[in-house]
């Protein structure tokens, strides 16, 4: 026998299940008022530097259709790519945000700042992006990707840089369809299939 | 060990397959293709702080919250708790916990939820709380009840709670799932057969604890979860520009 590790094992994970909005966006539920302040319901307060940006979607599964109990949390630095704990960070952002499909229409809309340029760890700087966090029925383990944006420079994305399969890198790019709006749609599987992240 | 340390990767071995036929709704919901993998980066290693401040006297009582403390909900009192580490067998401090739960008779209060067993008046079915210093935490709550649900022909949701946990950093996310000891639904559960290896079910089976139950009150059970640790660095072998 060999010396034991020091470390433990992550809990696994387990889907969210259909009524994942009663715990995370009660309103949503049909539950208005549950607690004194819901958690998650904008990334932004009035008065955040940058500009704002509303990007709309839908998560779609293998047979073409949209979910409507599908659960979406995103996460980002403000509009000079400075995260919320992090010195200098812009006090009116706060980065976090969950939102839901809607349950008739499939449709989400998140509205932020654009976020700024963030830095990795070998000091090449990534494209702006926002992560993203989805989770529902169905899906066993939360799926992990990004957003980036058709209107920045994404040359040189250490993340895109690194998908093999170059016109698979379209699927992490929002399209502009107007003023501060972008359209950024989810295939869970299938044709178009976004590309999802281990990291 | 600091935030933007990076973060272990994940052993993907121990978590549920992704397609599973025998849980139909992952066949349509499920990726074909492979992740793409990559080192943590700021983006991963950071994530959102929760202040205590936003939180109401009864966010971890269940029993109480949906009535604001005026009348408890019915079913069996338990108290659930725990301690929240990550890998590196740290506590993981003032971070947010939330669950979500059916009431005692197996019915959730979500327009969506149709069965025919009654909601609770009495009973709203959310909590949250915050790990304290040792990365404690804990809900008062009543034990949910199983439930049926439209996957093949007669299948039944074991007794379970719905875990949400954050971590330090978004690359840390995590939802699980609470079983309790001694339920036979478990072993016919395909949601909990989507984690291949028996050992690794076994670690969301939450035990009955007498030593935290309170006499004519409450039984108890425990539940630690774990979350992905960072790696702390002696060595940086890139340096940076390179």
């Amino acid at each position: 026998m060999v010396q034991s590790l020091d470390v433990l094992q992550e809990t696994p994970s387990q889907t969210a299940g259909p009524y994942v909005h009663i715990g995370l966006i009660q309103a949503h539920a049909g539950m208005e008022n549950y607690y004194d302040e819901e958690l998650g319901q904008s990334p932004i307060e009035e008065g955040a530097l940058g500009e704002v940006i509303e990007i709309t979607g839908s998560v779609y599964d293998g047979t073409g259709w949209a979910l409507r109990d599908a659960l979406i949390e995103s996460w980002q630095p403000d509009a000079q790519g400075k995260f919320s704990k992090q010195d200098g960070a812009d006090p009116k952002v706060h980065g976090y945000c969950r939102f839901a499909a809607d349950a008739e229409t499939g449709e989400f809309t998140l509205r932020t700042v654009k976020p700024g340029r963030v830095g990795s760890r070998y000091g090449v700087m990534q494209a702006p992006h926002i992560s993203l966090w989805i989770v529902a029925r169905g899906i066993n383990v939360g799926l992990q990707t990004r957003i980036y944006f058709d209107d920045e420079n994404n040359a040189g994305d250490p993340l895109l840089s690194r998908i093999e399969q170059t016109p698979r890198v379209q699927t992490l790019i929002a399209k502009k369809t107007g003023e501060g709006k972008y359209r950024f749609d989810i295939r869970l599987q299938g044709d178009g299939e976004t590309v999802f992240l281990d990291i | 060990m600091r935030d933007q340390d990076a973060l272990m990767p994940r052993n993907r071995d121990i978590h549920p397959v992704p397609y599973d036929p025998a849980y139909k709704t992952s066949v349509p919901r499920s990726p074909k293709w492979a992740l793409v993998s990559m080192e943590s980066s700021a983006s991963e290693e950071f994530g959102p702080a929760f202040g205590h401040n936003k939180f109401g006297p009864h966010d971890n009582n269940l029993i109480l919250n949906y009535t604001r403390g005026e009348a408890p909900a019915v079913g069996e009192r338990i108290l659930m708790h725990g301690r929240v580490l990550d890998e590196n067998n740290r506590p993981v401090r003032n971070t947010l916990v939330e669950i979500w739960q059916a009431n005692a008779g197996g019915r959730y209060r979500h327009k969506k939820d149709g069965y025919l067993a009654p909601l609770d008046p009495n009973f709203g079915g959310c909590g949250r709380t915050m790990t304290d210093e040792n990365g404690y935490y804990e809900f008062l709550t009543i034990r949910p009840g199983a439930y049926p649900w439209p996957n093949r022909g007669n299948d039944w949701r074991p007794m379970h709670i719905h875990v949400s946990v954050f971590g330090s950093g978004f690359g840390q996310r995590l939802i699980t799932q609470m079983y309790f000891e001694g339920d036979p639904l478990i072993n016919h559960c395909p949601i909990a057969a989507t984690i291949k290896d028996r050992s690794q079910l076994d670690r969301l089976v939450a035990p009955l604890d007498f030593s935290k139950s309170r006499p004519l009150d409450f039984l108890a059970y425990k539940f630690d979860i774990v979350l992905r640790g960072r790696r702390q660095t002696m060595f940086e072998n890139k340096l940076e520009g390179l």
